[in-house]
Protein backbone atom coordinates (compact mmCIF):
# COMPACT_ATOMS: atom_id res chain seq x y z
CA UNK A 1 0.00 0.00 0.00
CA UNK A 2 1.54 3.25 -1.17
CA UNK A 3 1.42 6.60 0.60
CA UNK A 4 -1.14 7.98 -1.84
CA UNK A 5 -3.57 5.13 -1.38
CA UNK A 6 -3.13 5.39 2.39
CA UNK A 7 -3.98 9.07 2.33
CA UNK A 8 -6.92 8.48 -0.02
CA UNK A 9 -8.45 6.01 2.35
CA UNK A 10 -8.14 8.61 5.10
CA UNK A 11 -10.00 11.17 2.96
CA UNK A 12 -6.98 13.14 1.63
CA UNK A 13 -5.94 13.98 -1.93
CA UNK A 14 -2.39 14.73 -2.98
CA UNK A 15 -1.52 17.36 -5.54
CA UNK A 16 1.01 20.10 -6.21
CA UNK A 17 0.64 23.69 -5.12
CA UNK A 18 0.82 24.80 -8.77
CA UNK A 19 -2.01 22.54 -9.83
CA UNK A 20 -4.16 23.52 -6.88
CA UNK A 21 -3.61 27.26 -7.22
CA UNK A 22 -4.00 27.04 -11.00
CA UNK A 23 -7.26 25.17 -10.65
CA UNK A 24 -8.59 27.65 -8.10
CA UNK A 25 -7.58 30.64 -10.20
CA UNK A 26 -8.88 29.37 -13.51
CA UNK A 27 -12.24 28.49 -12.00
CA UNK A 28 -12.89 31.95 -10.61
CA UNK A 29 -11.71 34.45 -13.18
CA UNK A 30 -13.60 37.54 -12.16
CA UNK A 31 -13.91 40.01 -15.02
CA UNK A 32 -13.64 43.76 -14.93
CA UNK A 33 -16.20 44.82 -17.56
CA UNK A 34 -14.76 47.76 -19.49
CA UNK A 35 -17.80 48.01 -21.78
CA UNK A 36 -16.80 51.13 -23.67
CA UNK A 37 -18.99 50.74 -26.76
CA UNK A 38 -21.03 48.25 -28.77
CA UNK A 39 -18.92 45.20 -27.83
CA UNK A 40 -20.22 45.82 -24.32
CA UNK A 41 -23.66 44.65 -25.48
CA UNK A 42 -22.25 41.28 -26.50
CA UNK A 43 -20.42 41.13 -23.20
CA UNK A 44 -23.75 41.62 -21.43
CA UNK A 45 -25.23 38.83 -23.54
CA UNK A 46 -22.47 36.56 -22.29
CA UNK A 47 -23.49 37.34 -18.73
CA UNK A 48 -27.12 36.55 -19.53
CA UNK A 49 -28.83 33.15 -19.20
CA UNK A 50 -28.44 32.03 -22.82
CA UNK A 51 -24.64 32.03 -22.93
CA UNK A 52 -24.20 32.10 -19.18
CA UNK A 53 -20.64 32.97 -18.26
CA UNK A 54 -21.37 31.48 -14.82
CA UNK A 55 -20.60 28.06 -16.30
CA UNK A 56 -16.96 29.16 -16.29
CA UNK A 57 -16.98 30.71 -12.84
CA UNK A 58 -16.75 34.22 -14.28
CA UNK A 59 -20.23 35.52 -13.58
CA UNK A 60 -18.99 37.90 -10.91
CA UNK A 61 -18.64 41.10 -12.93
CA UNK A 62 -17.01 43.45 -10.50
CA UNK A 63 -17.24 47.18 -11.02
CA UNK A 64 -14.32 47.79 -8.76
CA UNK A 65 -10.92 46.88 -10.18
CA UNK A 66 -9.71 45.74 -6.75
CA UNK A 67 -11.58 42.46 -7.00
CA UNK A 68 -10.90 41.56 -10.62
CA UNK A 69 -8.61 39.14 -12.38
CA UNK A 70 -9.26 39.76 -16.05
CA UNK A 71 -10.08 43.02 -17.77
CA UNK A 72 -12.52 42.73 -20.68
CA UNK A 73 -11.79 45.78 -22.79
CA UNK A 74 -14.92 45.76 -24.94
CA UNK A 75 -15.03 48.69 -27.30
CA UNK A 76 -13.23 51.47 -29.10
CA UNK A 77 -10.53 53.02 -26.94
CA UNK A 78 -9.89 56.66 -27.74
CA UNK A 79 -6.74 58.47 -26.68
CA UNK A 80 -8.73 60.26 -24.02
CA UNK A 81 -10.19 57.01 -22.69
CA UNK A 82 -6.83 55.22 -22.79
CA UNK A 83 -5.71 56.97 -19.62
CA UNK A 84 -8.83 55.78 -17.80
CA UNK A 85 -8.38 52.21 -19.02
CA UNK A 86 -4.76 52.22 -17.89
CA UNK A 87 -5.67 53.69 -14.52
CA UNK A 88 -8.21 50.94 -13.91
CA UNK A 89 -5.77 48.29 -15.11
CA UNK A 90 -3.15 49.61 -12.69
CA UNK A 91 -5.59 49.29 -9.80
CA UNK A 92 -6.24 45.61 -10.44
CA UNK A 93 -4.24 43.33 -8.16
CA UNK A 94 -1.73 40.91 -9.65
CA UNK A 95 -2.02 38.40 -11.24
CA UNK A 96 -4.15 39.97 -13.95
CA UNK A 97 -5.01 39.36 -17.57
CA UNK A 98 -6.44 41.40 -20.42
CA UNK A 99 -8.82 40.38 -23.18
CA UNK A 100 -8.94 42.83 -26.11
CA UNK A 101 -12.47 42.20 -27.31
CA UNK A 102 -13.31 43.18 -30.87
CA UNK A 103 -11.27 44.64 -33.70
CA UNK A 104 -11.47 48.25 -32.46
CA UNK A 105 -9.77 47.30 -29.24
CA UNK A 106 -7.29 44.98 -30.94
CA UNK A 107 -6.22 47.18 -33.87
CA UNK A 108 -8.37 50.29 -34.03
CA UNK A 109 -10.62 48.45 -36.49
CA UNK A 110 -12.58 50.61 -38.86
CA UNK A 111 -11.70 53.70 -36.85
CA UNK A 112 -8.50 54.58 -38.64
CA UNK A 113 -8.57 58.04 -37.24
CA UNK A 114 -6.63 60.53 -35.16
CA UNK A 115 -8.72 60.03 -32.04
CA UNK A 116 -8.67 56.23 -31.72
CA UNK A 117 -5.76 54.20 -30.30
CA UNK A 118 -4.76 51.73 -33.00
CA UNK A 119 -4.79 48.73 -30.68
CA UNK A 120 -4.66 48.76 -26.90
CA UNK A 121 -1.37 46.85 -26.95
CA UNK A 122 0.18 50.29 -27.43
CA UNK A 123 -0.25 50.81 -23.71
CA UNK A 124 -1.50 47.53 -22.16
CA UNK A 125 -0.12 43.99 -22.16
CA UNK A 126 -2.80 41.99 -23.95
CA UNK A 127 -3.27 38.23 -23.46
CA UNK A 128 -6.06 37.50 -25.92
CA UNK A 129 -7.00 39.32 -29.10
CA UNK A 130 -10.59 38.56 -29.98
CA UNK A 131 -11.66 39.19 -33.58
CA UNK A 132 -15.14 40.21 -34.69
CA UNK A 133 -17.14 43.38 -34.92
CA UNK A 134 -18.55 42.73 -32.44
CA UNK A 135 -17.46 39.16 -31.64
CA UNK A 136 -20.24 36.69 -30.98
CA UNK A 137 -20.76 35.82 -27.31
CA UNK A 138 -19.51 32.28 -27.89
CA UNK A 139 -16.30 33.76 -29.23
CA UNK A 140 -15.86 35.63 -25.97
CA UNK A 141 -16.42 32.38 -24.08
CA UNK A 142 -13.70 30.84 -26.25
CA UNK A 143 -11.37 33.67 -25.26
CA UNK A 144 -12.21 33.09 -21.62
CA UNK A 145 -11.40 29.38 -21.99
CA UNK A 146 -8.05 30.26 -23.55
CA UNK A 147 -7.35 32.56 -20.61
CA UNK A 148 -8.24 29.69 -18.28
CA UNK A 149 -5.78 27.44 -20.09
CA UNK A 150 -3.14 30.09 -19.74
CA UNK A 151 -3.80 30.51 -16.04
CA UNK A 152 -3.78 26.77 -15.44
CA UNK A 153 -0.40 26.40 -17.10
CA UNK A 154 1.25 29.21 -15.18
CA UNK A 155 3.20 28.28 -12.09
CA UNK A 156 1.90 29.83 -8.90
CA UNK A 157 5.06 31.70 -8.00
CA UNK A 158 5.78 32.93 -11.52
CA UNK A 159 3.17 35.63 -11.54
CA UNK A 160 4.56 39.02 -12.34
CA UNK A 161 3.35 42.29 -13.62
CA UNK A 162 4.00 41.27 -17.21
CA UNK A 163 2.31 38.60 -19.31
CA UNK A 164 4.22 35.35 -18.98
CA UNK A 165 3.25 33.63 -22.18
CA UNK A 166 3.10 34.92 -25.71
CA UNK A 167 -0.26 36.50 -26.57
CA UNK A 168 -2.71 34.05 -28.12
CA UNK A 169 -4.54 35.16 -31.25
CA UNK A 170 -8.10 33.94 -31.65
CA UNK A 171 -9.44 33.57 -35.17
CA UNK A 172 -12.69 35.25 -36.09
CA UNK A 173 -15.98 33.45 -36.49
CA UNK B 1 -49.72 81.97 -46.56
CA UNK B 2 -47.20 79.36 -45.60
CA UNK B 3 -44.74 80.11 -42.83
CA UNK B 4 -41.93 79.51 -45.28
CA UNK B 5 -42.96 82.44 -47.46
CA UNK B 6 -43.27 84.77 -44.50
CA UNK B 7 -39.76 84.45 -43.05
CA UNK B 8 -37.72 86.33 -45.64
CA UNK B 9 -40.09 89.33 -46.09
CA UNK B 10 -40.33 89.70 -42.32
CA UNK B 11 -36.55 89.59 -41.97
CA UNK B 12 -36.08 92.08 -44.80
CA UNK B 13 -38.57 94.40 -43.18
CA UNK B 14 -36.78 94.24 -39.84
CA UNK B 15 -33.27 94.56 -41.32
CA UNK B 16 -33.71 96.67 -44.47
CA UNK B 17 -29.98 97.32 -44.97
CA UNK B 18 -28.94 93.67 -44.94
CA UNK B 19 -28.59 91.38 -47.91
CA UNK B 20 -30.23 88.03 -47.23
CA UNK B 21 -29.13 85.31 -49.62
CA UNK B 22 -31.92 82.74 -49.73
CA UNK B 23 -31.52 79.18 -51.00
CA UNK B 24 -34.48 76.82 -51.21
CA UNK B 25 -33.34 73.28 -51.87
CA UNK B 26 -36.11 70.66 -51.91
CA UNK B 27 -38.12 72.57 -49.36
CA UNK B 28 -35.20 73.25 -47.01
CA UNK B 29 -34.73 76.95 -46.59
CA UNK B 30 -31.28 78.43 -45.99
CA UNK B 31 -30.66 82.08 -45.27
CA UNK B 32 -27.16 83.49 -45.52
CA UNK B 33 -26.25 86.89 -44.16
CA UNK B 34 -23.51 88.97 -42.58
CA UNK B 35 -21.85 87.33 -39.56
CA UNK B 36 -22.14 90.43 -37.38
CA UNK B 37 -25.93 90.16 -37.42
CA UNK B 38 -26.31 86.65 -36.04
CA UNK B 39 -27.54 87.66 -32.57
CA UNK B 40 -30.11 90.29 -33.66
CA UNK B 41 -31.41 88.03 -36.43
CA UNK B 42 -31.58 85.07 -34.04
CA UNK B 43 -33.40 87.14 -31.45
CA UNK B 44 -35.86 88.37 -34.04
CA UNK B 45 -36.59 84.88 -35.37
CA UNK B 46 -37.06 83.52 -31.88
CA UNK B 47 -39.18 86.30 -30.46
CA UNK B 48 -41.37 87.13 -33.45
CA UNK B 49 -45.00 86.33 -32.62
CA UNK B 50 -45.58 84.22 -35.68
CA UNK B 51 -42.20 82.66 -36.45
CA UNK B 52 -41.16 81.51 -32.95
CA UNK B 53 -37.97 79.68 -33.86
CA UNK B 54 -37.56 78.61 -30.25
CA UNK B 55 -35.19 75.67 -30.65
CA UNK B 56 -31.57 75.55 -31.75
CA UNK B 57 -30.89 72.03 -32.98
CA UNK B 58 -27.30 72.30 -34.10
CA UNK B 59 -24.42 74.66 -34.68
CA UNK B 60 -21.68 73.49 -36.98
CA UNK B 61 -19.27 74.79 -39.59
CA UNK B 62 -17.95 74.08 -43.06
CA UNK B 63 -14.30 74.46 -44.02
CA UNK B 64 -14.08 75.52 -47.67
CA UNK B 65 -10.26 75.39 -47.56
CA UNK B 66 -9.56 77.73 -50.50
CA UNK B 67 -12.23 80.40 -50.23
CA UNK B 68 -11.23 83.80 -48.91
CA UNK B 69 -13.94 83.60 -46.29
CA UNK B 70 -12.87 80.14 -45.35
CA UNK B 71 -15.47 78.99 -42.85
CA UNK B 72 -19.24 78.98 -42.99
CA UNK B 73 -21.00 78.63 -39.67
CA UNK B 74 -24.36 76.87 -39.89
CA UNK B 75 -27.22 77.12 -37.40
CA UNK B 76 -30.11 74.69 -37.56
CA UNK B 77 -33.10 76.21 -35.85
CA UNK B 78 -36.61 74.85 -35.47
CA UNK B 79 -39.99 76.34 -34.77
CA UNK B 80 -42.00 73.96 -32.62
CA UNK B 81 -45.13 76.03 -33.20
CA UNK B 82 -44.92 75.96 -37.00
CA UNK B 83 -43.08 72.64 -37.30
CA UNK B 84 -40.60 74.35 -39.59
CA UNK B 85 -36.84 73.93 -39.78
CA UNK B 86 -34.50 76.67 -40.99
CA UNK B 87 -30.80 76.98 -41.62
CA UNK B 88 -28.84 80.15 -41.01
CA UNK B 89 -25.39 80.54 -42.51
CA UNK B 90 -22.64 83.10 -41.90
CA UNK B 91 -19.22 83.28 -43.53
CA UNK B 92 -16.14 84.12 -41.45
CA UNK B 93 -12.55 84.94 -42.37
CA UNK B 94 -9.65 82.52 -42.11
CA UNK B 95 -7.54 84.83 -39.90
CA UNK B 96 -9.04 84.94 -36.43
CA UNK B 97 -12.35 83.31 -37.31
CA UNK B 98 -14.88 84.55 -34.79
CA UNK B 99 -18.59 85.20 -34.44
CA UNK B 100 -20.85 86.37 -31.63
CA UNK B 101 -22.19 83.55 -29.48
CA UNK B 102 -25.91 82.80 -29.71
CA UNK B 103 -26.08 81.30 -26.21
CA UNK B 104 -28.03 84.36 -24.94
CA UNK B 105 -30.64 83.56 -27.61
CA UNK B 106 -30.75 79.76 -27.49
CA UNK B 107 -29.25 78.13 -24.39
CA UNK B 108 -28.82 74.81 -26.17
CA UNK B 109 -26.22 76.38 -28.44
CA UNK B 110 -23.72 76.28 -25.58
CA UNK B 111 -22.29 72.81 -26.23
CA UNK B 112 -22.79 73.00 -30.00
CA UNK B 113 -20.60 76.08 -30.10
CA UNK B 114 -18.03 74.41 -27.89
CA UNK B 115 -17.96 71.47 -30.28
CA UNK B 116 -17.55 73.75 -33.29
CA UNK B 117 -14.75 75.58 -31.50
CA UNK B 118 -13.08 72.28 -30.68
CA UNK B 119 -13.23 70.95 -34.23
CA UNK B 120 -12.70 74.11 -36.32
CA UNK B 121 -11.11 76.65 -34.00
CA UNK B 122 -13.83 79.22 -34.51
CA UNK B 123 -14.04 81.55 -31.52
CA UNK B 124 -17.50 82.37 -30.25
CA UNK B 125 -17.29 85.81 -28.66
CA UNK B 126 -18.89 86.17 -25.22
CA UNK B 127 -19.51 82.44 -24.93
CA UNK B 128 -19.96 81.62 -21.21
CA UNK B 129 -17.64 78.58 -21.21
CA UNK B 130 -15.62 78.19 -24.40
CA UNK B 131 -13.58 75.08 -23.62
CA UNK B 132 -12.75 72.08 -25.75
CA UNK B 133 -15.42 69.42 -25.97
CA UNK B 134 -13.78 66.20 -27.20
CA UNK B 135 -10.09 66.85 -27.46
CA UNK B 136 -7.84 67.36 -24.42
CA UNK B 137 -7.71 70.90 -23.04
CA UNK B 138 -4.09 71.50 -23.98
CA UNK B 139 -4.52 70.20 -27.55
CA UNK B 140 -3.08 72.54 -30.20
CA UNK B 141 -4.89 71.52 -33.38
CA UNK B 142 -8.40 71.58 -34.80
CA UNK B 143 -9.13 68.13 -36.24
CA UNK B 144 -11.91 68.89 -38.72
CA UNK B 145 -9.93 71.56 -40.56
CA UNK B 146 -8.91 70.47 -44.02
CA UNK B 147 -5.18 70.72 -43.41
CA UNK B 148 -5.34 68.32 -40.45
CA UNK B 149 -4.23 64.80 -41.47
CA UNK B 150 -6.68 61.94 -40.93
CA UNK B 151 -4.35 60.02 -38.65
CA UNK B 152 -3.45 63.10 -36.66
CA UNK B 153 -0.04 64.56 -36.04
CA UNK B 154 2.35 62.00 -34.53
CA UNK B 155 2.92 62.62 -30.86
CA UNK B 156 0.11 65.14 -30.49
CA UNK B 157 -1.94 62.91 -28.21
CA UNK B 158 -0.28 61.07 -25.34
CA UNK B 159 -0.75 57.45 -24.38
CA UNK B 160 -0.23 56.14 -20.86
CA UNK B 161 3.15 54.56 -20.17
CA UNK B 162 3.29 50.85 -20.82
Amino acid sequence: MGLEAKLMSDGFLTTTIDALVGWARESSVWPMPMGISCCGIEMMAVAGPKYDIARFGSEVMRFTPRQCDVMLVAGTVTYKMSHVVKKIYDQMPDPKWVIAMGVCTSTGGMYRSYSVVQGIDHFLPVDIYLAGCPPRPDNLLNALMLIQDKIKNTKAREFQNIPLLEPVKVNGN
Amino acid sequence: MEIKDKIVPLLQEQFPETNFEVTDFRGDLKIKFDASLIVPVGNFLKQHDELKFNMCEDVTAVDWATKKKRFTIIYHIYSLENKFRLRLACDVEENHPHIESVVPVWKSANWYERETYDMYGIKFDNHPDLRRMYMPEEYEYYPLRKEYPLMGIPGDLTLPKK
